[in-house]
């Protein structure tokens, strides 16, 4: 009864474990890969609707003999990556049916990788975490490889496979480690050990630079451009956006959780990878021609600002990073929604700067709606993305970390650069010959309004969204 | 929904209005005047209803929700004596840069009006906001609709001005935002019982003191925003391409209600929050800005381009508006304040004059002119009185805001010197100078270009959307105590309680625990310790 009780608060990683099957034995019996598709956006809207139930329920526990937590922190976590995986299932099939990759598997490895997110992000047990943790990545691996007939396709995979591998490593040691040290892999009970010795250490900064490398912070980013730009777009958008929202959740309640008694420890190490991701994040992406490959370098950047949330180690600073992310999924996956949609709309493939020339009056709306999600992701008001950066900050200043603060805004305003730099193309270049984009799938292109809808309105009232954390 | 509301959020209004119509051109220019003109419409009242003995207080104020539970950061719109010019300014303009428009823009119609009407609830904001984030997100979005009027529409080198401009601006700003975080949570802790709070009337009310150390710092960063905003010699070198590259629509909301931004900035958050510091930086601040005022009257001199030369003329002009806001005496702020609606009026009306020219001729060069005033009367008798009100001749509006500046800064004690006086007195004769010599290679002489005779005069709507500006130019100029009294008690307000403060703020100080060079700068040395 135990087992019914603790799965009726956790039904959004059932529903999506189940609807993943249900997609495989779709694809089994009916060949028409809408049907498919179907299963899988109804399996997505479920999980968000109970996820967003869960969250306005505001209830709160450990579930699974401690295992996993619901409510607060948790919750939020799960609605988001729901969100951004319903999101991801209804755009991908006109972009996959166009690229020529539209398996049924598709559906049912992003549906396995959303249930190991949403473990991952609800774990408050360092077992259950490195669970959900490679539930994700391992079928993020496959989908980054989705397109198998391209070198950057295979170099994805095998990029992400290898360096996934060699992180996972770190985190497993670390976990070890810490076992080592407080007798075992709770949260709760390594907050509550006392003897911190160099067992202890060790164990969460191999921790550390395990999480590191799975949000891509500096200098553990490499893999991220490739892998981003190699993998199918849409995928690329869910794994910038839900894969990297479940592991800064999770790195929150480690942080917040189990750690929070040697925030002075971490803190300083935290604010160093954060300036540099930033920095470096921001330098690399403004030299990009490519935009797909530039908006992977800003989703480094976009971690150092979470990680800048993380640094002020305090309740209002994670609810930052919470708020941060939710509005980073809309965002960005409605930017990278645009992109597919430029990449296949008549077989041109573009993805260069100087291929956007002109587009942005092609499909005004859309052209509005790639406009909305940049100065979004610039951090410009009155959108999300400046709501999320005003409330890291806040609570970075608030901490006095006022030159994590300064170096934040200033590359805030380099990356400002790099994001108009595309508008430049879309609205103020013409084309060389003369262009003209076929009309938008209905579904498609509402969706991407939806969430430039989203984008203003959580930028206007974000307390809207803050009251539930 | 009260008046200041409405007129504030009509923009946005019209703008889904045009979306709904975007088929049909004339339908949308249609739209957006008549949207325009009822926000205008919608504005008056407040100018008639608005109290002046109560001028240093908010009128109209909305008083809305938190934006974020935890920290008071909330809808806070009201207008006193300093915004009330500034915002009836911006409807003002409004209609009558649509109406420029109507023959000029052929390209992208609707989203040229879009971005007109975008920016004016922008700028319209950036008056009406009386909590500091809120003026932020107000400050930033007239950013972006700008940046498309110039990358757009603008002229050739439209995509590197743009950049430059955004891109310059932003920096300021976002220094800006740290500062101004930084304050709301000092201002919580302080006054407001330790919660982030960003209302304004918090900040710059008395009872909130920044110490000498943190005003320093906190003032050279909103300085910073509003000084690149303004601009402030050495800022100032995005506004002759911005200004030059925008489409006559784009440099006339430029001139006339964005540059405000900055130097109405100053005048709202620096002086009453940062009084030590204001005090303190005064001189350099002078220097600065007469620097601006003779080196942009220089460079506006040796222009071969009208449109340049006025740009330049700005930089020249709003030097005297920094001037006189750091002599803090009265009667200078009060230059400040209204030489800002002057120099918005003339400076607005001089773009548009050179649109439309430009519209005719395809070109701005004053080499490819001379001897129109014979070919285009009516033109030529406009622009010489934009030009009589942007030199200052006393009748127009420009001399009361420089005359109440010059004589206000003379015996300042904030600049300390009547040397700043004297060497920006000079940029009077020097605007007279290069206007002047422009307006006679370009009006006036013996024809050399035959394509000038069959220019053909301003036409009806070009005419009527001039009228009211020259209506104003004149009538500040022959009454100006009706529109100065507007802001007199608010500023006399802000000067009292602001000394008061500095005072308080200096009194508090422990002088021995201040660093080096902040006892050199606040002149806090042990004697004054010790007497007091």
């Amino acid at each position: 009864m135990d087992l019914l009780h603790d799965l009726s608060y956790f039904w959004p990683a059932a529903i999506t474990s189940i609807g993943g099957l249900a997609a495989m034995m779709a694809a089994a019996f009916k060949t028409d890969m809408r049907w498919v598709n179907a299963v899988a956006v109804f399996t997505a809207l479920s999980a968000t609707v109970v996820a967003a139930s869960d969250l306005v329920a505001g209830h709160s526990g450990l579930l699974f003999s401690g295992m996993v937590a619901h409510g607060g922190t948790a919750a939020f976590g799960t609605f988001v990556v729901s969100l951004g995986t319903l999101f991801t299932l209804v755009l991908s099939r006109s972009y996959l049916e166009k690229i020529g990759h539209h398996y049924a598997e598709v559906y049912a490895l992003i549906l396995f990788a959303t249930t190991g997110m949403i473990v991952l992000a609800s774990a408050t047990d360092l077992v259950a975490l490195f669970v959900g943790l490679e539930t994700m990545s391992v079928c993020l691996y496959v989908l980054a490889g989705l397109v198998r007939e391209r070198k950057t396709g295979i170099e994805a995979a095998l990029k992400y496979f290898l360096l996934g591998a060699f992180s996972t490593g770190f985190l497993l040691y670390g976990i070890a480690l810490l076992y080592g040290a407080t007798m075992s892999t709770s949260l709760d009970v390594i907050a509550a050990t006392t003897d911190k010795g160099g067992l202890y250490w060790a164990g969460v900064g191999l921790l550390l630079v395990g999480f590191l490398f799975k949000v891509s912070a500096v200098p553990f980013h490499m893999w991220t451009p490739d892998v981003y730009q190699g993998a199918p777009t849409t995928i690329t958008g869910y794994m910038a956006t839900a894969a990297k929202t479940s592991a800064f959740v999770a790195f929150i309640l480690v942080l917040g959780r189990g750690l929070q008694g040697s925030v002075e420890q971490w803190a300083p190490v935290l604010e160093i990878v954060a300036l540099l991701t930033m920095i470096v994040g921001n330098l690399i992406a403004l030299v990009q021609h490519d935009v797909k490959r530039m908006l992977a370098y800003s989703s480094i950047a976009h971690a150092g600002y979470a990680l800048v949330g993380l640094t002020a180690g305090t309740l209002s600073g994670y609810d930052g990073v919470l708020f941060y992310l939710f509005a980073y999924t809309l965002m960005n996956i409605g930017a990278f929604a645009v992109l597919a949609y430029y990449e296949t709309a008549d077989g041109q493939e573009r993805s260069t700067l100087e291929q956007f020339a002109g587009l942005g009056w092609q499909q005004p709306a859309l052209g509005v709606a790639l406009s909305i999600f940049l100065f979004s992701l610039a951090g410009m008001p009155p959108f999300a993305g400046f709501a999320g950066k005003y409330q890291v900050f806040a609570a970075a200043i608030e901490q006095g970390y006022i030159t994590l603060a300064l170096v934040g805004v200033l590359t805030s305003a380099a990356a400002a650069f790099y994001y108009i730099r595309v508008m430049v193309y879309l609205y103020f270049k013409s084309p060389e010959q003369p262009v003209s984009l076929p009309a938008v799938d209905r579904l498609y292109g509402w969706t991407i309004l939806l969430l430039a809808g989203l984008t203003i309105l959580f930028g206007v009232m974000p307390s809207l969204i803050v009251n539930l954390f | 929904m009260d008046l200041l509301n409405l007129s504030l959020y009509l923009p946005l209004a019209g703008l889904l209005g045009i979306w709904a119509v975007r088929r049909n051109e004339s339908l949308v220019r249609w739209v957006t005047l008549l949207t325009t003109v009822l926000a205008f419409a919608a504005s008056l009242p407040l100018l008639f209803n608005f109290d002046i003995s109560r001028a240093h207080e908010l009128q109209f104020l909305t008083e809305g929700g938190r934006f974020v539970p935890d920290l008071d950061i909330s809808y806070l719109v009201g207008l006193d004596g300093l915004s009330l010019l500034l915002y009836l300014l911006t409807t003002f303009m409004a209609p009558i840069v649509v109406i420029s428009a109507w023959d000029s823009v052929h390209k992208h119609v609707t989203g040229f009006h879009s971005m007109l009407l975008l920016l004016q609830t922008g700028s319209l904001g950036v008056f009406a906001a009386q909590d500091a984030v809120l003026f932020y997100v107000f400050f930033e979005l007239s950013l972006i609709p700008m940046y498309f009027l110039i990358g757009i529409w603008g002229g050739s080198g439209r995509i590197a001005a743009t950049l430059k401009f955004f891109v310059y601006t932003l920096v300021g700003s976002l220094i800006m935002l740290v500062a101004l975080i930084y304050t709301g949570y000092d201002a919580g802790h302080a006054v407001n019982g330790g919660v982030f709070t960003s209302d304004m009337r918090i900040w710059t009310g008395a009872e909130y003191q920044i110490g000498l150390v943190q005003q320093t710092w906190l003032f050279l960063a909103f300085a910073l925003a509003f000084c690149i905003k303004v601009p402030l010699f050495p800022f100032h070198t995005w506004l002759p391409f911005a200004h030059t590259e925008a489409p006559t629509a784009g440099s006339v909301v430029l001139a006339a209600i964005m540059l405000k931004m900055g130097t109405y900035g100053l005048i709202r958050f620096v002086l009453p929050m940062f009084p030590n510091a204001s005090e303190a930086f005064a001189p350099l601040m002078g220097t600065l800005a007469v620097i601006g005022i003779v080196y942009g009257a220089l460079v506006a001199m040796v222009q071969k381009d009208v449109k340049k030369l006025v740009a330049y003329s700005s930089v020249s002009h709003l030097g005297f508006v920094v001037l006189g806001i750091f002599a803090m005496t009265t009667t200078a702020v009060q230059g400040a304040v209204i030489q800002n609606i002057n120099h918005g009026l003339s400076t607005g009306a001089l773009f548009l004059l050179v649109g439309m020219i430009y519209d005719r001729r395809h070109t701005r060069m004053i080499a490819d002119f001379g001897g129109i005033a014979s070919s285009m009367p009516v033109f030529a008798v406009m622009f010489m009185v934009a030009t009589m009100a942007s030199v200052g001749l006393p009748g127009l509006n420009g001399f009361v805001g420089e005359f109440l500046i010059l004589l206000g800064s003379f015996d300042s004690a904030a600049l300390g010197s009547i040397w700043f006086t004297v060497v920006a007195t000079t940029g009077v004769i020097l605007a007279a100078v290069y206007m002047l010599w422009m307006v006679q290679r370009v009006f006036f002489g013996p024809m050399t270009h035959d394509e000038n005779k069959s220019l053909t005069d301003l036409d009806a709507r070009e005419t009527g959307l001039l009228i009211p500006i020259m209506i104003f130019i004149v009538w500040i100029g022959v009454y100006p105590s009706l529109f100065t009294g507007y802001s007199e008690g608010h500023i006399r307000h802000l000067l009292e309680q602001s000394k008061l403060k500095a005072e308080r703020v200096l009194a508090a100080t422990e002088t021995a625990a201040l660093p080096a060079w902040a006892r050199d700068l606040y002149d806090a040395t042990e004697d004054l310790a010790a007497t007091k």
